[in-house]
């Protein structure tokens, strides 16, 4: 044990340990909420979902669709931007990556406590908007620009809301550091979503956005434009994109969480419990927060480009300002 | 006359999109709980749908009963039946009698590539010599081997169900 | 400094503007495309997300019925017309039949027109269903298509049970529908009338359709979403609809009520007792909730006619090689997709000498550049999902 503590405390060795687990995580929750996803529509549309792959539940299903996708043909077609185009999926992934570095896993569990933790995950998370748009520019197809195009105007306006609905939690625990948050949730007793439902409810609407997923998923649009900016990505870049989609889910998620609903605490657990379980409630909230959003892709349609924005830009930043003020009246007054 | 007024059920904003999540949700519920009910598909390999016995899946060929008439390849929509056939000399029956003629088949395939599966050659046939059996699993992987001769045809007989009963 | 009134004008009258020079862009929706319904093409000129010319191309699936139709009997052509509108399959048979038993002059048995009725609105409930599925999945939402396609599987069971063939049953025959396999004087004669449990089956099949019925109205109908993308888009007048020919669910839901089911007697339709939906609007919801109303007035006739079927032959007394008597004649009957013609045109042959087919979808579609003009590239998707054409209608 000593020994291990000692290895550990040093600072490149533990930073190459905290690397590999980052890049190891990746792709298992991937793998996790992609089957979630796949068994849940399917329970959703009275079928089975994957049953061959991996005995009869088909867990290794996801494990068999990484396997064909690394083994396909790397097609780049010839009026592709080709620097730009290989580069796309890569950002999109390091952005989804980068967040997973600041959400705590129970106390002094965290990769890497961040004094403007909450700030540095929006920052990085809106990389993706860029690795979209690249993607989309440099297929050289039109309906990948349409999607391109598309996915630009909507995750760029829904960062608005986004970082707006985070300033009311911010507010009231008076830090941006999420560990700081979710202490400062332990220590008032109660959960911030209580005060905070409005801006818990925007923020998942703009998470939804965020990630193009059903109803906001015009960028990809599969009934009109293919696949979107995606259209032309096939293997290994592909599942790159896959990969982030459902990490992306989770990394938000993990954040709903932490900002609104208490993180890896739960009201009545010791403090030195927490050390242990913490790990395991914050998957619990978490995947709570998944389903729910696997729940809203399967059951509703999708919006039309313009009826997205004005949603985000007439319905959902005036109620984050109005949130933020009447949660600053609060702050003050009480 | 019925007018379709949009529904006056909505009695708060979204409670559309509630009575949606509503429906997905209890479906996923039923789907997980109550498979034996609510499961609306089957595992194929290992778990296969009887068909119902007029089913059109494959024609049969009872060789003996065919005269070579050629009334069912004429018929056919697709011409996708190809009968070649000879003319026998008989024995015959009593000493000093008529020399039989009979047809018999030298050819007689049906090509499954073409067929329309539409009943024609068999609503036809005057002799009784093909029938419809619901087997549904003899797909290829060349076209060609979709061409079934006459052994083929006449191995399918065996799967010809009895007739079904009628409503009364 | 007091600033001059005219200046003051001039400065709040005028407007800094800006002219970006845009291009168009000559977008190809299609043939290749999960949502034109088939291989429909529309060269679309976009500018950004606004649509402004869209040209269809069809033909991409024409296969030359009309011509095939010329060197073939009566039995066959009724074994390739079922592939028209594939969707809804027996419907399509049903008036080519009469036309040539109108050139005949036979009368077709009760129970023959019975079983052919029901048939028909079995069809027509499967083609909605189709509609059911398919539409929501082109706005987005995947779960409709599930459940509108278990239920299609019900009503498919029933038509193979019958007929023996789920899509394309082949079961009319001039006078009547198919009585019976083998037609030697000394063969087994395999009767095909109405299979055992036929009448229980179909009587449980219906109630489970008006639930699941019920069930797609729940899950889509209110969804503002759905109305958010559906209501107001796409709006036909009916004027408009009625000049270019189009027919059925469509002109229905733009507020004209008219229904052939009504008007012409091809099928014993006046013995039952059904309403016709009608809508208000004429957009893209109205068509999608005309369509399932008209699903549950299917339902009604069809169990109202199982109810009483009456017993009987089932095809006339016809010689066994049919020439049809030389004439023409036109028959119009009311496909799921709208109005289904077949002109059929007599030499005394064993087959017509020519057989025009005005099919529902190629009208329906014609309207296609007056309505997409101007729209959003989204909107393009839904209009066309709501006129629900396919594209063997379109092209024969």
């Amino acid at each position: 044990m000593d020994f291990l503590t000692s290895l550990f405390s040093n600072f490149w060795v533990s930073l190459t340990g905290k690397l590999l687990l980052v890049a190891l995580m990746i792709p298992l929750i991937g793998m996790v909420i992609g089957y979630a996803e796949m068994k849940l529509s399917a329970k959703m549309q009275a079928r089975v979902g994957p049953y061959f792959a991996g005995g009869r539940w088909g867990w290794a299903q996801l494990i068999a669709d990484g396997v064909k996708f690394f083994q396909k043909e790397d097609l780049i077609p010839d009026e592709a931007d080709r620097p730009v185009f290989k580069i796309a999926p890569v950002l999109v992934l390091v952005s989804t990556v980068a967040i997973l570095v600041i959400i705590p896993f129970g106390p002094g569990l965290i990769f890497r406590d961040l004094e403007v933790g909450i700030f540095f995950a929006l920052a990085i998370s809106s990389l993706s908007t860029v690795g979209v748009l690249m993607a989309g520019w440099s297929s050289g197809n039109k309906y990948s620009l349409m999607g391109g195009l598309r996915a630009a105007g909507q995750l760029i306006a829904y960062e608005l809301p986004l970082v707006l609905a985070v300033i009311g939690s911010v507010m009231l625990a008076g830090t941006m550091s999420m560990s700081g948050i979710v202490e400062a949730q332990i220590s008032a007793g109660y959960p911030y979503v209580v005060l905070q439902f409005i801006g818990f409810g925007i923020f998942m609407i703009a998470a939804l956005a965020e990630l193009s997923r059903i109803p906001f998923d015009m960028p990809i649009a599969e009934s009109e434009l293919v696949m979107g900016y995606l259209t032309e990505y096939s293997g290994f870049r592909f599942l790159f994109f896959f990969l982030a989609e459902f990490a992306n889910m989770f990394s938000l998620s993990a954040i709903a969480v932490t900002l609104f609903l208490g993180g890896y605490w739960l009201p009545g657990i010791p403090e030195d419990v927490l050390a242990y379980a913490g790990p395991v409630i914050l998957l619990a909230k978490t995947f709570l927060l998944v389903f729910t959003m696997i729940w809203f892709r399967w059951t509703f349609p999708r919006f039309r480009e313009d009826q997205l924005q004005s949603l985000a830009w007439k319905w959902l930043i005036p109620l984050a300002l109005a949130n933020i003020i009447l949660t600053g009246a609060f702050k003050v007054y009480l | 006359m019925t007018t379709t007024t949009p529904t006056k059920r909505r009695v708060f904003p979204g409670m559309g999109m509630v009575k949606g999540l509503w429906v997905t949700i209890y479906t996923m519920f039923r789907t997980i709980f109550r498979p034996g009910k609510y499961l609306a598909t089957i595992n194929y390999p290992k778990v296969k749908e009887t068909p119902v016995p007029r089913a059109r899946g494959v024609i049969a060929l009872d060789q003996e009963a065919c005269t070579v008439c050629m009334l069912c390849a004429r018929n056919c929509p697709d011409w996708c039946i190809y009968i070649e056939g000879h003319k026998e000399e008989q024995a015959p029956s009593t000493p000093g009698g008529r020399v039989k003629v009979r047809a018999t088949l030298d050819r007689f395939d049906i090509d499954y590539a073409l067929c329309m599966y539409c009943g024609i050659c068999v609503e036809v046939c005057p002799f009784d010599a093909l029938f419809w059996s619901p087997e549904y699993e003899y797909s290829e992987t060349h076209m060609g081997e979709m061409l079934h001769d006459m052994d083929r045809l006449q191995g399918w007989l065996e799967t010809v169900p009895p007739d079904p009963e009628l409503e009364k | 400094m007091v600033l001059d009134q005219d200046l003051v004008r001039h400065l709040s009258e005028s407007s800094v503007s800006v002219e970006l020079q845009t291009e168009d862009m000559t977008l190809n929706i299609g043939p290749q495309h999960p949502s034109t319904h088939g291989v429909l093409r529309l060269v679309a000129r976009v500018d950004g997300e606004r649509a402004f010319d869209v040209q269809p191309v069809i033909g991409y699936m024409h296969r030359g019925y009309e011509k095939l139709s010329e060197v073939r009997t009566y039995p066959q052509i009724t074994t390739l017309v079922n592939r028209i509108d594939w969707v809804a399959g027996y419907a399509n048979e049903v008036p080519f039949i009469v036309a040539a038993e109108k050139l005949l002059g036979i009368e077709v048995p009760e129970r023959a027109q019975f079983i052919r009725l029901i048939l028909t609105e079995m069809a027509r409930i499967s083609s909605h269903l189709i509609f059911m599925a398919s539409y929501p999945l082109e706005l987005g939402a995947a779960t409709p298509l599930f459940f509108a396609l278990r239920e299609r599987e019900r009503v498919l069971d029933l038509l193979e049970g019958v007929t023996g063939g789920r899509f394309h049953p082949n079961f009319n025959r001039i006078g009547g529908v198919k009585p019976a396999y083998g037609s030697g004087s000394s063969t087994r004669k395999v009767i095909q009338d109405l299979p055992a449990g036929f009448l229980a089956e179909t009587r449980d099949a219906m109630d489970k359709v008006m639930e699941a019925v019920d069930e797609l109205e729940l899950l889509v109908a209110d969804n503002e979403i759905i109305l958010a993308r559906t209501k107001g888009i796409g709006i036909l007048p009916p004027e408009v609809a009625a000049a270019y020919g189009v027919s059925g669910p469509n002109i229905r839901a733009s507020g004209v009520k008219f229904d052939l089911r009504k008007v012409e007697d091809y099928l014993p339709y006046h013995l039952f007792d059904f309403e016709i939906p009608v809508g208000e609007n004429g957009d893209c919801w109205d068509r999608w909730h005309v369509r399932l109303l008209e699903i549950r007035q299917s339902v009604r006739i069809v169990q109202q006619a199982i109810d009483g079927i009456p017993s009987g032959p089932l095809q006339a007394k016809v010689p066994k090689v049919i020439k049809v008597p030389q004439g023409e004649t036109y028959v119009r009957a009311e496909n799921p997709k709208g109005e289904m013609g077949y002109y059929l045109v007599s030499n005394g042959n064993q087959g017509p000498y020519r057989l025009k087919i005005r099919s529902a979808s190629f009208s329906n579609i014609s309207i296609l550049p007056w309505i997409l003009e101007g729209v959003l590239v989204p909107d393009i998707i839904a209009i066309m999902g709501s006129l629900d054409f396919v594209l063997g209608d379109v092209d024969r």
